[in-house]
């Protein structure tokens, strides 16, 4: 809680992909009130890997799934490329996460009754200007295993399928929920270096949520959050390589 | 160990309340099955105690005898036959009658009282008014259903045609007798009170009348306890012989207890033959209710048997489950089914003229109900059950490895491969869990072919009405005479305005022996070329009557055990009651009764009495029909008229009163099943698939792309159940056609192309509210836990 930081000067640059301002989230559960979020601003630049620390109950999932158009806050605005999302309507919210935003889960969330091709494909179908799925799996390093149903894979291997079925679509923005957290760290580095790779050749704006620190080394920025407030920005002055972390 | 029990009981509350949709799904499928099983035995068993109630109290006769003229004084030998109780002797007939509200001639079947006091057998209940008097000859007690049809009371006169002299007939009283529950419209296959009555007069009048003083022409007989029937009729017939009897007959031949039993019988088919469908669905929906939740509650019975809970506990813990869940489907069965009971029971009140509908609680019916549903039930339960008893517990409490699909299976990879993904899932889907489809699409495919099953009735029907009023039976008018005319009557009738044509009939008695096989029956002689009345060949083909030899309603044929080509002795009951060997030289078809027919001169010929007729059949002007009824009520030879027209629209009001309300209650109760089995297979896909589904609203799929790939499952199961439903639903309506067929009634089997589609609209209409239950909970998918869990 030492460097609360707030980028309070607007930023109306053409490079900016996100802009939230003022965002609350409460929830009401029975007679208890939770506040989720108590205030984020927050700008986010395109292309930029941000990392979201913070412990369990920070708000950092919250915020998460109101950028990705899952749940809308209390009060605030969220911007994406300078249209508010936040008052959108459901059908509307689904058009913004099929055409802009790649989900990535912590449980990878496929498919089992379809090939690793086919669950790429899956979303390639309803996308308007997609990657192959072939050519998304080729650039996780899947090319050998397309035909494979998530049943036959390692968990890192459904997870790099996870992460080619979320870029397949170009996305602008993609999130990560806890992506290694089911993985040991072999495994771990290679869907990081997957995300790492779609990153930096997709230019996707990528936003992590993870428990695990070491991960922030990899990022342009780390986004420190506690109670539902960001408690601490760190921009990085060099992205380390995946492999290099210490997990 | 007690309290852990009652906390297993609890779970079992909790999971029956959480799947409580799924639940009342069952429930109603139960529900109806047990519901239309009470209703069917329960009415069937209150129409019986009202008809013995009947029978006994107003001493309905054992046996019954029509002669031609018999002396009263033989009456002493009746009664000296071994095991007879009482004997009455009666003057029977029937009359025209003009009624001025009616466009054609109406009948009444005269029955004499005795001359003093109630009849001995088959006595009268009075409704209304009193007994006929000696002193006035005109008097009659009316049939109730008649007096109704008309608005006739006590104090109002009916002109009545009797032996050729009208006559006003004053009504005295209203009343029934066990002899009549049953009346049929004379030439109609049902009952038509407004132009068929029954007339109960004093004896002395009618003899007079008839010419038949000190003599019967009907004689009615009751047994003693433990009597053989057959031993008695064959002496009457012995003794009656030289009276023109044409055989002697028992209540199984008596018309009006004849239709009765047969209506009961039908009861009994639809008890038989429509519950089991709905309790061997609800049997497939409790076995996948319940191996859904096993799966679901995998780890929490492996810890309950690590704590030391026993396999047996385990499975009857399931077992329970479904058994409470039937249990309210047999309470909602139970008080459907006891209502529809009552109303069933009061509904055949209109076409069984009880004195009272006596409501009796059928045990048997409740019984038969609760254990039809409860053995569906524990069935349906068992194998999952059993599974769940065998799990170990270590192996239980890990998650249930993932499951393994496979590309290809039962279809073609170039069929999947031309697939979209959300379609590719679908038919993933269905070849993992080839069984669960099958079941699912057999439970669809069990609604179909009860909708065709029941709603075929309406196609039988309507080919029944074709065949006989527009394929054979066609003349306008059908008259009987009062006794044997000679062939000059044509003439006679030829000469009434507005008749086209005159074909001559003639009915004879006969009984007809092959080896041991007797019935009694009649030979109907008809021109071999007539062209008024038809016969129903080889597949429907319209041929007339065979110039030679005898030709046999296949029914009658069954019954004597002959088939074309063989030999039947038929003895003539009338006339020089001849004996005579007749080659079978024709089958033919016929819904009701078991007729058989020969050509007019043919019979002519072996009874060597040519030029003698009992009736003919009319063509008309039809412009000048009504011209015609008036006059043919004035000619002195004619004891009934049927008209054609007036039938056919008495049928046809009759089914247009029943067909929207029985087509109602057929799409409901058959709609129940597809909604059922739809419903519930949709809710345990989303159960399973809920995760999945939410992941892919997170990636931007629609509600209803989601929607798609849970429901185009049943959407393809219901597509494949229409026409597998269909071919179910023709056996089926050929089961109900052996089911409700009796020696009196044969329902034909036809089925329409748009029975077939009415059917498959219900079952698309019924899947579609259900789907669109399961839709709207895709709305609620909780697409932010999704990211978080593991299933």
């Amino acid at each position: 809680m030492s460097k609360a930081v707030s980028l309070a000067e607007p930023v109306a640059s053409a490079d900016v992909l996100l802009d939230i301002r003022g965002l609350t989230k409460v929830y009401q559960t029975g007679a208890v009130k939770v506040h989720a979020l108590r205030g984020i601003d927050l700008t986010v630049q395109r292309g930029e890997l941000i990392v979201l620390l913070g412990a369990s109950g920070s708000g950092k999932s919250t915020l998460l799934n109101i950028i990705g158009g899952l749940d809308t806050p209390t009060t605030g605005t969220v911007s994406f490329l300078g249209e508010d999302i936040t008052d959108l309507r459901p059908s509307a919210l689904t058009q913004y996460r099929r055409a802009h935003v790649g989900f990535i889960f912590q449980f990878y969330n496929l498919v089992p009754s379809l090939t690793a091709r086919e669950n790429v494909a899956l979303v390639t179908e309803i996308s308007t200007n997609p990657i192959a799925p072939e050519e998304a799996l080729g650039m996780v390093g899947l090319g050998d295993r397309i035909h494979h149903f998530p049943a036959q894979l390692s968990g890192g291997e459904q997870q790099r399928v996870a992460v080619a079925r979320a870029i397949a679509k170009r996305p602008n923005l993609l999130l990560c929920d806890e992506p290694t957290g089911a993985l040991d760290s072999r495994t771990g580095v290679q869907v990081l270096e997957a995300l790492k790779t779609v990153n930096e050749e997709l230019g996707a704006t990528t936003l992590i949520i993870t428990h695990n620190v070491g991960i922030a080394e990899m990022s342009d920025r780390v986004i420190r959050l506690s109670d539902g407030m960001i408690s601490e920005q760190q921009k990085m002055n060099r992205r380390r390589q995946p492999a290099e972390l210490s997990w | 160990m007690v309290s852990l029990i009652s906390a297993l009981d609890r779970k079992l509350l909790r999971d029956l309340w959480r799947l409580r949709g799924q639940g009342l799904a069952v429930g109603i499928i139960i529900a109806c099955g047990v519901g239309i099983m009470i209703m069917a035995l329960g009415s069937l068993a209150s129409l019986q105690e009202s008809r013995s109630t009947y029978y006994e109290r107003y001493r309905f006769a054992d046996v019954f005898a029509d002669v031609t003229r018999a002396p009263e004084r033989i009456l002493s030998d009746v009664r000296d036959i071994p095991g007879v109780k009482s004997v009455e002797t009666r003057i029977t007939r029937i009359v025209t009658l003009n009624i001025e509200t009616l466009r054609e001639p109406a009948n009444a079947q005269l029955v004499s009282l005795p001359n003093d006091g109630r009849p001995a057998l088959n006595d009268l209940i009075l409704y209304e008014g009193r007994w006929p008097s000696l002193s006035r000859s005109g008097e009659a007690i009316i049939s109730r259903a008649f007096a109704e049809a008309h608005g006739f009371h006590p104090g109002d006169t009916i002109r009545a045609v009797l032996n050729g002299r009208a006559r006003d007939i004053a009504v005295v009283g209203i009343g029934d007798s066990p002899e009549y529950v049953w009346t049929l419209g004379i030439g109609s296959l049902l009952p038509d009170d407004e132009r068929f009555g029954v007339f109960w007069v004093r004896r002395q009048a009618l003899e007079r009348v008839f010419d038949l003083e000190g003599a019967f022409n009907n004689l009615t007989v009751s047994l003693l306890p433990d009597v053989n029937e057959q031993d008695v009729i064959d002496q009457l017939d012995l003794l009656l012989a030289p009276y023109g009897a044409i055989g002697a007959y028992g209540r199984d031949a008596q018309f009006s207890n004849a239709f009765v039993e047969s209506e009961m019988g039908q009861l009994v088919a639809m008890a038989r033959i429509i519950p089991p469908v709905f309790l061997i669905v609800s049997a497939f929906l409790i076995h996948a209710i319940l191996s859904r939740l096993i799966a679901v509650e995998r780890q929490q019975i492996g810890l309950v048997k690590a704590f030391g809970f026993t396999d047996r506990e385990i499975a009857s813990h399931y077992i329970k489950m479904a058994i409470v869940l039937s249990l309210f489907g047999v309470f909602g069965g139970i008080l459907i089914g006891s209502q529809l009971a009552r109303l069933t029971a009061y509904m055949y009140s209109d076409t069984m003229r009880f004195p009272e509908i006596i409501q009796v609680i059928d045990s048997t019916a409740y019984a038969s109900g609760t254990i039809g549903a409860l053995s569906a039930a524990i069935l349906g339960a068992l194998s999952a059950a059993l599974k769940a008893a065998r799990l170990k517990p270590a192996e239980a409490m890990n998650p249930a490895p993932p499951t393994v699909y496979k590309r290809g299976g039962l279809l073609p990879a170039w069929f999947l491969k031309s697939l979209d993904e959300p379609t590719r899932m679908i038919f993933r889907h269905i070849a993992r869990w080839p069984t669960r489809a099958a079941m699912t699409m057999f439970g669809i495919a069990a609604s179909m072919a009860l909708l065709v099953g029941t709603l075929f009735f309406f196609d039988s029907t309507d080919e029944m009405i074709d065949t006989i009023y527009y394929r054979t039976d066609v003349y306008d008018a059908a008259v009987t005479f009062a006794d044997m005319k000679a062939y000059d009557v044509v003439s006679e009738l030829e000469r009434l305005p507005g008749v086209l044509m005159v074909e001559p009939t003639r009915s004879v008695y006969v009984r007809f022996r092959n080896g041991v096989r007797t019935e009694r029956g009649s030979i109907t002689a008809i021109g071999a070329r007539s062209n008024t009345k038809h016969l129903l060949g080889d597949s429907g083909r319209v041929v007339g009557v065979a110039e030679t030899g005898l030709t046999l309603t296949s029914r009658l044929a069954e019954m004597l055990g002959v088939s074309r080509g063989e030999r039947v002795t038929v003895e003539v009951l009338e006339g020089r009651r001849p004996t005579i060997e007749l080659p079978v030289t024709a089958i033919v078809e016929e819904y009701i009764g078991y007729a058989a027919y020969m050509s007019l001169d043919e019979v002519g010929r072996l009874l060597g009495e040519t030029r003698l007729i009992s009736g003919a059949f009319l063509k008309l002007d039809p412009d000048l029909a009504d011209v015609f009824s008036e006059a043919i009520l004035e000619r002195p030879l004619v004891a009934s008229v049927a008209m054609r027209s007036a039938v056919i629209d008495t049928f046809n009001e009759t089914l247009e009163e029943t067909i929207t309300i029985m087509m109602t209650i057929y799409a409901l109760i058959g709609g129940a099943i597809a909604a059922g089995v739809v419903y519930n297979a949709a809710r345990i896909s989303l159960t399973e698939r809920g995760r999945e589904l939410a992941s892919l609203r997170v990636l931007g799929f629609t509600r209803w792309e989601a929607a798609y790939i849970l429901l185009g499952e049943q959407a393809l199961l219901v597509l494949v159940a229409i026409p597998v439903g269909a071919i179910l639903g023709a056996w089926f309506a050929q089961l109900i056609v052996v089911g409700m067929s009796t020696d009196l009634y044969r329902v034909p089997y036809a089925l329409s192309p748009g029975t077939r589609g009415f059917a498959a609209i219900v079952v698309l209409i019924a899947s579609f509210a259900a789907a669109s239950l399961v839709a709207w909970r895709i709305r609620n998918l909780d697409l932010i836990e999704v990211l978080k869990t593991r299933e």
